[in-house]
Parts: structure tokens; C-alpha cells; sequence
């Protein structure tokens, strides 16, 4: 038998369907991987072995005598660890959630557990989802499978490092300005951002409210059309997830392999400066292998593109500002043992807890919403947010789909940019538009550097246009696999 | 001494608890006195991941007060978040309603006891969450309650438009009285469901000048009497130390004041040297509310006469005293039980007089609204009318109006039972009031004879007659048939 870990979701659920495995052979097979690997790799914070086994054995009794399964059942999956389990600690990377263990499930969680999906483990973050090399984990740092030397990007470092090592088929990730995108592009792996409001945020942990989504990390495009199949859709817990009758959820895995027919996509030449000449002769080379499958390929201009990364790092962090306050060390998680009075509690707690970069963000943000700031800063960044969704509405009115470089460079050495958080900000210059303008984007593999280290392609499309740019991711890895 | 004027201003922050079933971003139930923490969730909790959700009805319910309140609806409002860090306040932030109210630019209107009306401002009213609470005292470390985090608010903000205490307690309870004929609020002062933070300073003039006193802002009081109270206070404590320390604006800060009850005063909490800093920002985890028309008309639709409107009426229309009109008005079941009465055909004041007299009594003992005590409006104006036709006495109504309420039977058939109907009989009771002459020449004579005798004879005579008739003659057809006699 060929080593199950080698497999796709799809062939897991078919074999598994078939009898020719077991659930549990499949996620056993997961462990032992990750038994082989998890040392030199660290993609997981917590792993749940028991769990896992023990919800195999339940879907092939289930199988065994004839009953109805979900559409997932006995596949192996892992997921970001800000994402509420209530089986498993859900620290996000930090310390000062380092014990905590929700009392409910995410609504991605219940989803795949409707669907007999078997989560393997919590994979490693930066630190509430804030980084691109997964280094401001609190806990470990994850390494690229493909050099271990270098980071796996991030903040997904952990989804998509465990991926890429066939520790598991899939993985779900969180993306805020790049953190599905950028590691999948680092790990060689595919990653969907979802339109905003597309999964319900329900139990994952806040960053960005407004730019954070789920979605999920798999080694292929189908494999991401199936996860998506059972995370996607309305939930009333989510007010900001978009309603059926506006945008009806659609069956991803129909007539993925149909392409898009007449297919314009759109490049902004002005954009690729900032890439290093190994990313945009990949990027290119996998546009022209586009027109070789019969698309139209149009030159247009982003105007506001420009911006996205400041207007990102006022919007991002002033809600993170909020969104973590929260972490008080009075109803739960870490709380200092040095403090004497309740104001003690509060800023021991948060100081001995948060690590550099979210202290930094925190920091921000607070800064942006102050009084006599923050028309200046808060205000003025949801205006050039406006106008950043503009160009993108103008950008689709012309093409299906916009493509360009997922990250300016392939994995870069751990520590490289970590003393230089400006640096370290720039690696999702490419990103980061889509989270501002709540479009969704998907990162494909195209090839490699000289250093033999993934490259990724970026597709862009319009709201609620996931089914389409899988199948424009499909058709471009059916002749490039 | 110098010549001295002074004005008394005061502007209320009030707020309303709603009566919803649930909280406002969460479905937690809404219970007093509930064991600690046992009515939390996730969400009210403040834990990693939760999302708000709005609760529709307490939106309706704030929009309907505010309607009353003739305020402006907003038809495109938002949510902010508020941020302070306290440990009641689990997530450090409160979701509220900052530059975007869902309403402002209203009036209340008061009735001072001398029946002029005045009317005071509303700057605005929106919604927001409340806080937890802290309980102290308990061991070493204070406690926090969750029960009361979430719960749905009501936040009204009045123009510094009342000019004595009375007319701050005066506002208080009408809209007290507002908020319950509406039923978006259960407004239970013991239960906290409502509470006030005066805003209060003074305009005084000397010598031709104008001098303003800091305004000081009475935190948290939840008593009509006690507002009223603290007004007072602060208005001489300002006055005596305008006088003896010149303390103004000017050279004093603004405010915050606690009201120490048993000592009956007004205790410095905190000088604010400058506006905490909020940090405000859309709240992002909620959508914008649209207010359309339909929605409106719908809220709309649910309002009622209001309070002092009623009032008015109750005391023109059906020529109540203003004080009647106000007992029968002060809660919406109990005057439209009385509209419904008089609308029978029941005669106004002798409706007032079977309510207030008889019913209050009965639903008082039964621990009820009196429109719920048992009597229909149809039973109790045919009561009237019975009383009104003199076929029963004001004291057999009483009487009826109890075994209404315990049986359930109609009063017709009560009087008759219970032999309570009065004989209007004209041939029957000349026939007792000639008995009685004839049984008692002597107190005839006493009556013929006039003089200082004369009423007490005549008094002896009448008593005899309804004796006679078992207490079942109507005594004004009784005493004219007598007079009859005797004048012959």
C-alpha cells in the first residue's frame, strides 16, 4: 500500500468510501508522519491523538454498518490554532492564552466535525495572527519543510508547513493580510482567502475583525474545493457573514475541471517591480502557459495599490488594539503573579504575556484611535480602504481575475527580518489589497527558485467569486503538476 | 451684602434597562437575583472568538421609547465600541452607539403639581450593553458577576433644561411612567432598571454679573426621592461655596459625585481633569442598522396614548379632579381599564369612585393591577349604573364589587342573591312610611311641632322606615315619600 500521507483529502474520503482503508489507518498514518518530522518541522502547538483516534474509530463504525457519513469523513485535517476547540487549548501562538481551553467550538469546527472530518492537531501562528514568518509565535517556531532554515512564512507558518510535509492532506488557516496566501506561497502549497463574510468568524480568534478569514490550505486545488464545501455557507452567530439569499453558496467542487471559459485576467505591470526577478519570471511564465490555454491577458492599473500596506497597518492594528484588550489576565488565560491591585493585573499580565510584535501592534493601533488622532490616521485609512475596493470593482469590470506574485521573494532565513519589522511588514505588499477590499485570492504553486525553494501565483477575483478562481487555479496545475 | 440671584440647571443621563427576554449581543436570559454567573455565555462572557449579535426587539423596544420621547429616528446608525478597562467589563470595551445615535432631537413634557406644563429637551437616546459587576467584601479578592453584562440599555441624554429638584423627580417619574405604558421597560427603581446622573450647576447673578458653578455630575441614583435629594444638596453646597469660597467654573474642576444616602449628602468620587480618552471606532463585528419605513411604520403602530396626554384628558373630558386623573392615568391597564368602563356607559366619576375606592383596595390586597383583579369593565359599569339608578347603595356596591372579584358572577345577580337591591317602589315603601307614622304618634308630633326636636324625630322616623324595608329602601325615595307625609 502507498503511504497514505501521500494522498489528497479526495483519495483519503474515496479509499476510506471504498474500504480500502480505515479512518484510523488514515489518521495513524498523519501521526506517524508527524512522529518522523514534527521535531525538525514544528508545525503543531497541540496534537489530539485520543481525539483523533477515537473519532476515526466512531466514522468507520459508522461506514462498517451502512450509515450516512458527511462529506469528509475519516479525512485527517489540522487547524490554526486560533481557532476555538473545545477538545484542545487554543492559545493563537501566545503566552498569555497558553492554557486556555475554550469552553465552545468555532463554527469551521463544528462544520468539519458535521462532516466526520478528524482534526488532527493545532497548527503553530505568529502570535494572533500577526507576522508573515510565523517567528512571533510565543510558543515554538515552525520551519519550512522545504529548508528547514528558513521560515515557512506565516502567520499560517504551521497549516502550511504541515501540509507541504504530509503530516496532514489539509489544514485551515486564518488570513488577515496574507497569512493563508503567503505561506502556502513559501510552503508550495495552495491557500484560499475567501471573500470576507463568506465563513463565519464564529470562534476564531479576533485580529482584524474586518479582514479576517478562514480558509484553507491543501497540496490541491480540488482538495481546497472540498474543505471549502464545508466551511463556506451563512451562520446567524456571524453578523458579518453574508447572507444565502445575497450570495448563494455554490457546490466548489462542480465543474472545477471546466476552466472559465473566455478567461481575461488582468496584470498590473507597476506592481512587480517590488519582486524579485526569479518570482516574476514564474509569475510570467504561468501567465503565458494561461494564454497558451486560450486567455486573454490585459494590462490595467491599480492606482491605490500603493497604499494598502499603511492603510493595512492602521485599520489592522487599531482593531487588534480593541480586539485584544480582552487579555486582562481577570476572567481567563495568563495572569501575573507579581500584581498587587487590579491595575497590577492588568498591565503585569498583558506585559509578562504578549510577546514584541503584538505589544507593538497594540501599541499602534491605540495610537491611531486616540482622540486628535484619529481622523488623521482611523478615518483617513477607511477612506483610502474605499478607494482601494474601487480599484479592484474597476479591475473586475474589465477581466475575471487579476494575477500577480502571492510574496516578492521565496521563504527567507529565520531571523533574517525579524530586527526589522518595516522589512518584515513588506513581504505582503501583494497581499494585503485583498483583505482591505474583503476580495477573495487563492495562492497556486508555479515553480521554483534557483535555491529550489515554492513560488507562488496569485489570483484575484471578485466578491463571492471563489468557484471561479478554482477553476482557474485547476486548470493551470492540471498543466503544471 | 450684595444683591444675589441664582438658577438652578440641571441636565439627566438616564438609563433604562429594556424588558427583553435576552441580553442585547447574546441569547443569555435576564434575571434578577439569579445565582452568580449562571446567566453567561461565551459571548457575554467576553471570550477569545465570540461574535455580538443584535437583538432585534431591544432595537424596537429603544426605537419606540424614543418615539415617545419625540425624537428623530435614525435611519442609518452604527455600532462603536467604547474602550476602559474595568474588570466588570469583560471584553474592555462596551458596544454602544457613538456619533451615529438611533435617535436624538426630542421633548419629554412635565406636569408641575400647578398643572403648567414644561417641557424639557432631549439631546439624544441610543443603545448600548451594560457592564458586569463587582462585588466586593466577599474574602480576600473581590468577586465579578457576569449575569447583569449585556444586559440592554437605554441611554437618555436631556438638555440641561430643569430649574428645581421637583422637576428633576418630576421628569423621573414620567418617564417611569413612559417607558412602562410602553412596556419596553419593567423601570423597577429596587431592581435598578432605571438610573439617573444629574448634571448640576448654577447661573448666579451679583451685582449685575453672571457666575457659573462647576457642574457636578451625581453618579448612579436610583431612587425618585434620592435624586430629588442630591439636586437639592448640590444646588446649596454649590451656592454656600460660591458664596463663602468664590468657587466658580473658572477656578473649580468639573465634578463627579457619589450620593451617600444615610448621610443625605453628595461625596466627591473624582475631579476630571480632562475627557477620558474612549477611543471610539466603528464596532466591526456588527452591521449598520437600516431603519426602513415599513420597519418604522411597524414600531410605530405599537405606540399608545401616553401618560400625561391621558392625564389631561382623563381630568377635561370626564371632569376628574387632576388628582383622580392622575391615579387612573399613572399606569396604562388601570386607565384603560377606566376608558373601557366608561365607554360601557358607567358615569365617569362613579367609574373613578369604583376603581380607586373599591378596586385599588381589592388589588392591593391581591397583590394586582386592579384592571386584573377579576371584574370586567362590562360587570363593573353595569355596577355603576346600578349605583347611579339607586338600585343599590354606595355601600352594597362596595360589597358586589368584592363578590364579583371572588366569584365572578355578574352584580345584577349579586344584589339579587345577596339581597342588596334597594325598593325605589313607590306604593311598597308608602305603605312602610305609613306603618310607621302610625306606630309612632309621638315622634309625629315632635316633627309637627318643629323646633329644636324636629330633625331628630324626623332622623328616628326615616330609620324606622328602612328598617321596615330590611335595608333594601332607597333612602332619597324613602325620605321624599316621608316629607310627603308629613307635610300634609
Amino acid at each position: 500500500m502507498s503511504d497514505i500521507s501521500n494522498l489528497s483529502c479526495l483519495e483519503i474520503k474515496a479509499k476510506i468510501a471504498a474500504g480500502e482503508i480505515t479512518s484510523e489507518q488514515a489518521v495513524g498514518a498523519m501521526f506517524k508522519k508527524i512522529d518522523e518530522n514534527e521535531e525538525r518541522i514544528g508545525a503543531f502547538i497541540s496534537l489530539c491523538r485520543d481525539e483523533a483516534i477515537d473519532r476515526a474509530k466512531k466514522v468507520d463504525a459508522k461506514i462498517k454498518v451502512g450509515e450516512r457519513v458527511g462529506s469528509m469523513a475519516g479525512v485527517p485535517i489540522a487547524v490554526k490554532d486560533n481557532m476555538c476547540t473545545d477538545f484542545a487549548a487554543t492559545t493563537c501562538g501566545s503566552k498569555i492564552l497558553a492554557n486556555f481551553k475554550p469552553p465552545y467550538d468555532a463554527h469551521v469546527i463544528e462544520r468539519l466535525k458535521a462532516q466526520d472530518a478528524i482534526i488532527i492537531g493545532k497548527t503553530n501562528m505568529d502570535e494572533f495572527a500577526m507576522g508573515s514568518s510565523t517567528e512571533n509565535s510565543g510558543i515554538k517556531q515552525t520551519k519550512n519543510p522545504w529548508d528547514t532554515s528558513r521560515v515557512p512564512g506565516g502567520s499560517s507558518g504551521g497549516s502550511a508547513a504541515a501540509v507541504a510535509a504530509k503530516m496532514c492532506p489539509a489544514a485551515l488557516g486564518s488570513d488577515t493580510g496574507g497569512s493563508i496566501r503567503q505561506p502556502a506561497s513559501f510552503c508550495g502549497v495552495v491557500g484560499l482567502k475567501p471573500t470576507y463574510g463568506r465563513v463565519s468568524r464564529y470562534g476564531l480568534v479576533a485580529y482584524g475583525s474586518s479582514l479576517d478569514q478562514i480558509g484553507p490550505l491543501t497540496r490541491t486545488v480540488a482538495d481546497a474545493a472540498l474543505v471549502m464545501n464545508v466551511i463556506a455557507g451563512e451562520d446567524l452567530r456571524d453578523s458579518t457573514s453574508v447572507s444565502e439569499n445575497i450570495a448563494p453558496k455554490t457546490d466548489y467542487l462542480a465543474g472545477l475541471d471546466e476552466g472559465v471559459k473566455d478567461l481575461t485576467i488582468a496584470v498590473v505591470p507597476e506592481l512587480n517591480e517590488g519582486a524579485s526577478a526569479q518570482v516574476r519570471e514564474a509569475v510570467k511564465a504561468a501567465i503565458e502557459a494561461y494564454k497558451k490555454l486560450g486567455a486573454k491577458v490585459i494590462e490595467i492599473s491599480m492606482p491605490h495599490f500603493g497604499y494598502a500596506i499603511a492603510t493595512y497597518y492602521v485599520v489592522a492594528t487599531a482593531e487588534a488594539s480593541s480586539n485584544l484588550a480582552r487579555y486582562d489576565g481577570v476572567h481567563y488565560g495568563h495572569r501575573s503573579k507579581e500584581a498587587q491591585n487590579y491595575i497590577d493585573v492588568y498591565t503585569k499580565s498583558r506585559a509578562e504575556g504578549f510577546g514584541e510584535e503584538v505589544k507593538r501592534r497594540i501599541m499602534l493601533g491605540t495610537y491611531a484611535l486616540s482622540s486628535g488622532y484619529y481622523d488623521a490616521y482611523y478615518l483617513k485609512a477607511l477612506k483610502v480602504r474605499n478607494l482601494i475596493r474601487r480599484d479592484f470593482t474597476q479591475a473586475f469590470e474589465k477581466s475575471h481575475c487579476i494575477m500577480m506574485p502571492v510574496a516578492p521573494t521565496t521563504a527567507f532565513k529565520i531571523g533574517e527580518k525579524a530586527a526589522d519589522p518595516l522589512e518584515m511588514y513588506l513581504s505582503d505588499i501583494y497581499t494585503i489589497a485583498a483583505n482591505l477590499a474583503g476580495v477573495p485570492g487563492i495562492s497556486v504553486p508555479c515553480g521554483f527558485d534557483g535555491a529550489g525553494l515554492p513560488i507562488g501565483l496569485q489570483i484575484l477575483g471578485p466578491a463571492f467569486g471563489e468557484g471561479n478562481l478554482l477553476k482557474i487555479a485547476r486548470s493551470y496545475e492540471k498543466v503544471n503538476s | 451684602m450684595s444683591a444675589l440671584e441664582y438658577k438652578l440647571i440641571v441636565g439627566l443621563e438616564i438609563h433604562v434597562q429594556l424588558a427583553t427576554e435576552t441580553k442585547m449581543f447574546c441569547s443569555c436570559g435576564l434575571e434578577f437575583g439569579a445565582q452568580p454567573n449562571s446567566r453567561v455565555c461565551p459571548v457575554c462572557m467576553g471570550m477569545p472568538g465570540v461574535l455580538p449579535v443584535m437583538n432585534k426587539k431591544a432595537y424596537e423596544y429603544s426605537v419606540l421609547a424614543a418615539l415617545a420621547l419625540n425624537c428623530n429616528i435614525t435611519k442609518h446608525t452604527k455600532w462603536d465600541r467604547k474602550s476602559y478597562y474595568y474588570p466588570d467589563l469583560p471584553k474592555n470595551y462596551q458596544i454602544s452607539q457613538y456619533d451615529l445615535p438611533m435617535s436624538s432631537d426630542g421633548f419629554i413634557e412635565i406636569q408641575a403639581s400647578e398643572g403648567a406644563l414644561k417641557r424639557v429637551g432631549i439631546i439624544r437616546a441610543h443603545l448600548e450593553e451594560d457592564a458586569g459587576k463587582n462585588l466586593h467584601g466577599a474574602g480576600e479578592n473581590s468577586q465579578v458577576d457576569l449575569n447583569r453584562a449585556g444586559t440592554p440599555l437605554l441611554e437618555i441624554v436631556t438638555a440641561p433644561d430643569m430649574n428645581s429638584p421637583e422637576e428633576v423627580r418630576l421628569l423621573a417619574e414620567e418617564l417611569q411612567r413612559i417607558v412602562r405604558y410602553l412596556g419596553v421597560s419593567e423601570a423597577d427603581m429596587q431592581k435598578g432598571h432605571m438610573r439617573f446622573e444629574p448634571n448640576i450647576n448654577l447661573h448666579i447673578i451679583r451685582d449685575g454679573q453672571l457666575f457659573k458653578t462647576a457642574i457636578a455630575e451625581v453618579k448612579n441614583l436610583n431612587s425618585f426621592r434620592s435624586i430629588e435629594r442630591a439636586v437639592a444638596y448640590e444646588c446649596s453646597r454649590q451656592l454656600d461655596e460660591f458664596i463663602e469660597n468664590g468657587r466658580t467654573m473658572q477656578n473649580t474642576p468639573k465634578t463627579t459625585m457619589g450620593w451617600d444616602d444615610e448621610r443625605q449628602q453628595t461625596v466627591l468620587q473624582r475631579e476630571k481633569e480632562a475627557a477620558h480618552d474612549y477611543r471610539y471606532f466603528p464596532e466591526p463585528d456588527l452591521v449598520p442598522v437600516e431603519m426602513n419605513d415599513e420597519w418604522l411604520g411597524q414600531i410605530k403602530s405599537r405606540l399608545c396614548e401616553m401618560p400625561l396626554a391621558r392625564r389631561i384628558r382623563f381630568a377635561s373630558e370626564y371632569k376628574l379632579s387632576e388628582y383622580d386623573a392622575a391615579v387612573l392615568a399613572n399606569d396604562r391597564a388601570t386607565g384603560d381599564y377606566f376608558d373601557t368602563i366608561v365607554k360601557f356607559g358607567a358615569d365617569p366619576k362613579r367609574a373613578c369612585n369604583l376603581i380607586t375606592q373599591v378596586g385599588m383596595k381589592l388589588a392591593n390586597e391581591a397583590g394586582k393591577n386592579v384592571a386584573q383583579i377579576g371584574a370586567t369593565a362590562k360587570d363593573v359599569a353595569q355596577l355603576a349604573d346600578m349605583a347611579d339608578k339607586g338600585l343599590i347603595s354606595a355601600t352594597a356596591a362596595a360589597v358586589i364589587m368584592g363578590e364579583m372579584v371572588s366569584s365572578g358572577k355578574e352584580p345584577m345577580e349579586i344584589a339579587r342573591d345577596k339581597n342588596l337591591l334597594q325598593s325605589s317602589d313607590q306604593d311598597a315603601l308608602m305603605k312602610f312610611v305609613d306603618e310607621v307614622l302610625a306606630e309612632n304618634p309621638q315622634a309625629v308630633a315632635d316633627v309637627k311641632e318643629g323646633g329644636k326636636k324636629k330633625e331628630k324625630a324626623r332622623g328616628f322616623l326615616m330609620g324606622k322606615v328602612i328598617q321596615k324595608a330590611k335595608g333594601q329602601a332607597n333612602p332619597k325615595v324613602a325620605g321624599e315619600l316621608l316629607s310627603k307625609r308629613l307635610e300634609v
